[in-house]
């Protein structure tokens, strides 16, 4: 097929962004980098939209330390957070993520931004960001709010950036010396979205698991948290057999996905006890 | 005329070396000439618009708004093309009671399955027309639909096609010896019901056609994507009405055909016809998401099998009672039916046995249209006699090995006969197990395997003999009244400064038939390989030929190709023996030079007997022939098809609490016969593995009840990709067939016929341990831990 577009600009600032949006009569359509929209686009399961190319504001780009935290633009590419210093080492579960997303030609061009605004229920940022208690950055035309990942993620594509806004990027808090990021998968094939995952993070504070790819947004299996917190791993695991209800479709029912579930949080759990063991 | 092939030192001895494929080059410089790369003057763009009802009655149709789209010039629907362009039934003669309605260019007041053409939408940009096609209003009453397999023939499922009486397509019984009495009398039987999963072949470049109608010349000209031009050429002639003479298609570069791109399409018939109403070049290139409801699929097959084996794990009898489900149609002019007809001829292949039965039910339902992939029929008759003799030798505690060694026709067996009929005139089977023991270490691998099941780790190793078809003659289509070729010509020519014309019959898909064409004329004719140009796929320009179907390229267009260019060298002679006033029979061709053949030393370049021949021929002596091309055409004839034989084994690892499969390594040995470029034949061994993993891990088209299509894209529809497949080690045993001098038989289709057998049973060795067994493809990671029992729903 191919793509039926409204229009294309492209922004030279995000002020100029926010304008273009709010001018484009609610048919303006943020365009980073494109791994999801274009793609969509061509199935024309998008059409009409007016696009707003923000791939070339410079200031939504790159890493920086903010003291307690890192503060990451919502441009910076899946590749860069791979391979980013900083990232690799206060906010090590993102790098990590990065080798299960996709393939190379993409992970060169998506952005962390359009992931998290892309909101799939299957992709690992928006888990990995809920794991690690992240905040986002989200900006309007008349100002600025930000909100926490836990109230970010509303449902299957949906998230709480609303019209005429633009995810300008994250925080996340450093990891403590000590801390312990693990994130787990089963996907079909190398690259491909997972059938389920899990995310581990291991506190001072206590266990944060988030799973992604068992509903219709990512999410924190807090019952299974204070489990863990408690050093019940099975009682973690049954947590998320009673607490999960995963979706069924053509590569695996939901029941399989529960099950798998608990595999990948036994086995992150053994990961992390044979890493200090 | 014999060509030494055991002395690799003879003379142009291109024939069984690796030389450098000629249209490589231009591949990777991007210079390729794909049918979406033409353009011509008034070039139009056609969309189809596709029924969203598996079944559907077309009640009406409202082209008003389309036609106000910028760019739209016209809309046609079923009963416009149907003016112009005749519709098709597609059955076989040699195919008893195989049964199918005409089936019309674009439907004309019923859909039948999901993504079935009801109208056509022609625009000045694909785009445009996707939007006119977008506003086309169809009135659909939607009718009951068939899609369960097994119920297809119930009294209380509905009829798909009244006037066909009941919804069964086709149906052979073929029974060899007393097959109760056998299993009476077995040591054991073993039964199982296998499932291979519904497939399409996902080429790269997808289905494409550019057709042009010149009026005044009376002249349609068809640039398509396609394995056999000259078949097309005859439908679109009988279809349309235009004399063969006057069809031209032409196939330039293909990205990829495996089957999908040798049948007749719909929407490939539809744009021609709209080329002949409109009398401007019309084109057609389908999206991913057209391929994947329009594209044939293949593999559909529900099976219950059993054998019957002695306590020394001889086979007695192997019973296969197979299903298929073939869409709303037999697909046009192979039909639908030679799947099933293939896996009764195919069942129990290697193994010298007496009792046979097998049938083969062949229904009708509101799905996409089957029809040949690669590897027709053998990855599901492989599937099932393999994962039988598996079984079998695990109930007897035998080892998968032995039993096969005890069963396999010997070696020196040949000429002999399958309980199936099939003719075998030379296989290897026992040759080729003991390359592959050796190449694989089997008995290390064994040891590995045990060593780390005590460390709970779970690896399987998996065998898989098989028989390929190849070189088919007439007995595949054309005695059933289908206008397929299984015959092929060449026409070699030599130019005035010595270099080489090759004109062939076969066409190049991405697989090589080039190069292997090049390597032949060089050597007949006595030339460099890169002095030899060679054209496939003009009808105009070559000998007709059948194309690429069957593993047929290198064995019978490889031998027209030999055939003639030895011609040819023959004609250089004459006039060589003419000019240097000496004998014919001393002389010979090596490396562009006229040379004699005791010594060797050089009498004359080529390009000297040119410049004579060419332009100082009254030098020559009157009434001297001078035909500086010739043509020769090829087909088998002492048997119906030239079989091959292999052996495949995988090695993998099961982890037992995802259910995932890891490829570890997978090795083939197979008998291609004459191997005339290694490098080719092992690559095409790979692809096909390739593909054949991707059955047995990977690919599984869905439908819902309903007949909707549940995973048309590449996201979804999972084809095997680098990151998950094995190494692979290839080896060959070279059995020659004597029907040919070349003696080569077909390598196209070995990869894919063992492949998903070897992974089953390599699963199924890693599982039994745990008393679990997988029979049904995929091997999904559920599928396994269902066998397992660790899922509760
Ligand atoms: C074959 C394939 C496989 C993939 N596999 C995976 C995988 O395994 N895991 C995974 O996580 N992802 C996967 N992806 C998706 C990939 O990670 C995308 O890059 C990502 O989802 C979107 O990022 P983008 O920058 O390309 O966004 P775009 O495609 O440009 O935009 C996506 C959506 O987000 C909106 N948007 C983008 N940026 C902003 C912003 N700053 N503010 C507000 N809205 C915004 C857009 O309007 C659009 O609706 C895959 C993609 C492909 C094509």
């Amino acid at each position: 097929m191919k793509a039926s577009v409204g229009g294309y600009a492209r922004a030279s600032d995000l002020r100029h962004a926010l304008e273009l949006l709010s001018g484009s009569g609610g048919l303006g359509r943020v365009l980073a980098g494109g791994q999801s929209l274009i793609a969509a686009m061509n199935m024309r399961l998008s059409a009409g939209d007016l696009l707003v190319d923000i791939s070339r504001v410079s200031d939504l780009s790159g890493v920086s330390d903010t003291g307690e935290r890192l503060l990451i633009g919502a441009l910076t590419r899946h590749v860069e957070i791979a391979g980013n210093p900083l990232i690799r080492e206060h906010a090590p579960l993102l790098s990590r993520a990065v080798q299960y997303i996709a393939h190379a030609a993409i992970r060169n061009r998506g952005t962390i931004g359009g992931a998290l605004a892309h909101a799939d229920p299957a992709a690992e940022f928006p888990a990995c960001i809920l794991a690690l208690g992240a905040t986002l950055h989200i900006e309007g035309l008349h100002g600025r709010r930000d909100v926490a990942a836990e109230d970010f993620f509303q449902d299957i594509f949906e998230t709480s950036i609303g019209e005429g806004e633009i995810l300008t990027g994250i925080s996340v808090p450093k990891a403590e010396a000590g801390e312990a990021h693990l994130i787990e998968e089963v996907a079909r094939r190398s690259g491909d979205y997972a059938l389920a995952g899990l995310c581990l993070v291991k506190r001072a504070a206590g266990h944060r698991v988030a799973l992604f790819s068992v509903g219709p947004k990512p999410l924190l299996a807090r019952t299974a948290m204070t489990a863990l917190d408690r050093g019940d791993v099975e009682g973690a695991a049954k947590a998320l057999h009673d607490e999960l209800d995963p979706p069924s479709d053509t590569q695996a029912s939901g029941a399989y996905r529960r099950h798998l579930a608990q595999v990948l949080l036994r086995r992150a759990v053994a990961r992390i006890e044979g890493a200090t063991a | 005329m014999t060509i030494e092939f055991g002395n690799p030192d003879r003379p142009n001895s291109y024939i069984g070396k690796t030389v450098p494929r000629p249209n490589a080059g231009r591949l990777v410089q991007g210079r390729g000439r794909y049918v979406d790369d033409i353009v011509l003057p008034r070039m139009v763009h056609v969309a189809f618009v596709r029924s969203p009802f598996a079944h559907a009655r077309i009640a009406g149709i409202d082209a008003n708004e389309a036609k106000s789209v910028k760019g739209v010039l016209r809309v046609f629907t079923g009963q416009d093309i149907a003016e112009v362009c005749t519709p098709w039934v597609a059955v076989l003669a040699h195919l008893k009671g195989l049964k199918s309605p005409p089936e019309y260019p674009i439907a004309v007041d019923r859909a039948c399955w999901v993504g079935e053409p009801v109208a056509a939408v022609v625009a000045t940009s694909r785009a445009a027309a996707e939007d006119g096609a977008a506003l086309i209003d169809v009135d659909y009453d939607p009718l009951p639909v068939v899609t369960d397999m097994m119920s297809a023939l119930d009294a209380e499922t509905p009829v798909l096609h009244e006037d066909m009486g009941d919804n069964l397509a086709f149906r052979r019984l073929h029974e060899a010896g007393d097959i109760e009495a056998a299993f009476k009398s077995a040591h054991k039987v073993v039964s199982t019901r296998f499932r291979t999963a519904r497939h399409t072949g996902v080429t790269l470049e997808p289905r494409s056609i550019l057709v042009d109608w010149n009026p005044a010349e009376g002249q349609l000209t068809a640039y398509h994507a396609t394995q056999a031009p000259h078949m097309m050429q005859t439908v679109l002639a009988e279809h349309l009405s235009v004399p063969e003479s006057r069809v031209r298609v032409i196939c330039g570069d293909v990205g990829g055909s495996y089957g999908i791109k040798v049948h007749v399409y719909p929407d490939e018939v539809a744009t021609a016809a709209i080329a002949k109403i409109m009398s401007r070049p019309v084109k057609f290139v389908a999206d991913r998401l057209e391929s994947f409801t329009t594209d044939i699929h293949a593999r559909d097959h529900e099976i219950e099998a059993r054998i019957a084996v002695e306590e020394d794990g001889s086979i007695t009898a192997m019973d296969i009672d197979d299903w298929t489900a073939i869409g709303a149609y037999s697909v046009y002019p192979r039909t639908s039916a030679i799947e099933g007809n293939q896996v009764v001829n195919l069942c129990g292949g290697p193994y010298d046995f007496k009792n046979y039965r097998a049938q083969t039910t062949v229904v009708f339902q509101n799905k996409t249209p089957t029809c040949q992939y690669r590897a027709v029929g053998h990855p599901i008759a492989v599937a099932i006699t393999e994962g039988l003799v598996d079984q079998a030798a695990a109930e007897l505690g035998m080892d998968p090995v032995e039993i096969r060694r005890r069963n396999m026709f010997r070696d020196d067996a040949y000429p002999v006969t399958s309980p199936a009929n099939m003719r075998f005139e030379g296989l290897s089977h026992h040759a080729s197990m003991n390359k592959l023991m050796e190449l694989m270490d089997y008995d290390g691998l064994r040891a590995e395997q045990a060593e780390l099941r005590k460390a709970g780790i779970h690896r399987g190793i998996g065998i898989a003999s098989f028989i390929e078809l190849t070189n088919p003659s007439p007995f595949m289509y054309g005695i059933g009244g289908a206008r397929i070729s299984a015959q092929d010509g060449c026409t070699v020519r030599m130019d005035p400064d010595g270099s080489v014309v090759a004109l062939s019959g076969v066409t190049e898909q991405g697989q090589g038939t080039e190069a292997m064409l090049s390597q032949i004329v060089a050597e007949g004719v006595g030339v460099s390989p890169d002095k030899v140009r060679v054209i496939t796929g003009d009808t105009q320009v070559t000998p007709y030929g059948g194309g690429t179907w069957a593993s047929r390229g290198a064995g019978i267009g490889g031998e027209a190709a030999l055939q003639s260019a030895r011609a040819l060298r023959e004609s250089i002679l004459t006039v060589a023996a003419a000019m240097l006033q000496t004998e014919q029979s001393r002389l010979d061709i090596r490396d562009g030079q006229v040379v004699d053949a005791a010594t060797g030393e050089s009498r004359m370049p080529l390009e000297e007997l040119g410049r004579i021949v060419y332009f100082r021929g009254d030098t020559l002596p009157k009434g001297l022939p001078r035909e500086l091309v010739q043509t020769r055409h090829f087909i088998t004839s002492d048997y119906p098809f030239a079989f091959t034989n292999g052996v495949q084994a995988s090695y993998l690892e099961v982890d037992i609490e995802t259910g995932v499969v890891k490829l570890l390594k997978h090795w083939c040995v197979e008998d291609c016969g004459r191997i005339i470029n290694p490098q080719l034949v092992d690559e095409q061994i790979r692809g096909g593995i390739v593909q054949g993993l991707g059955g047995a891990l990977f690919e599984e088209i869905h439908y819902d009840a309903d007949g909707q299509l549940l995973n048309g894209s590449m996201a979804d529809y999972l084809v095997p990709m680098a990151a998950e497949m094995p190494d692979m080690v290839v080896g060959h045993v070279e059995t020659p067939t004597k029907e040919s001098l070349l003696g080569a038989k077909g390598a196209g289709e070995a990869g894919t016929a063992g492949a998903p057998a070897a992974v089953m049973n390599a699963i199924n060795d890693a599982l039994r341990p745990r008393g679990a067994q997988v029979t049904e493809m995929p091997f999904t990671p559920e599928r396994i831990l269902r066998a397992l029992g660790v899922l509760e729903d």
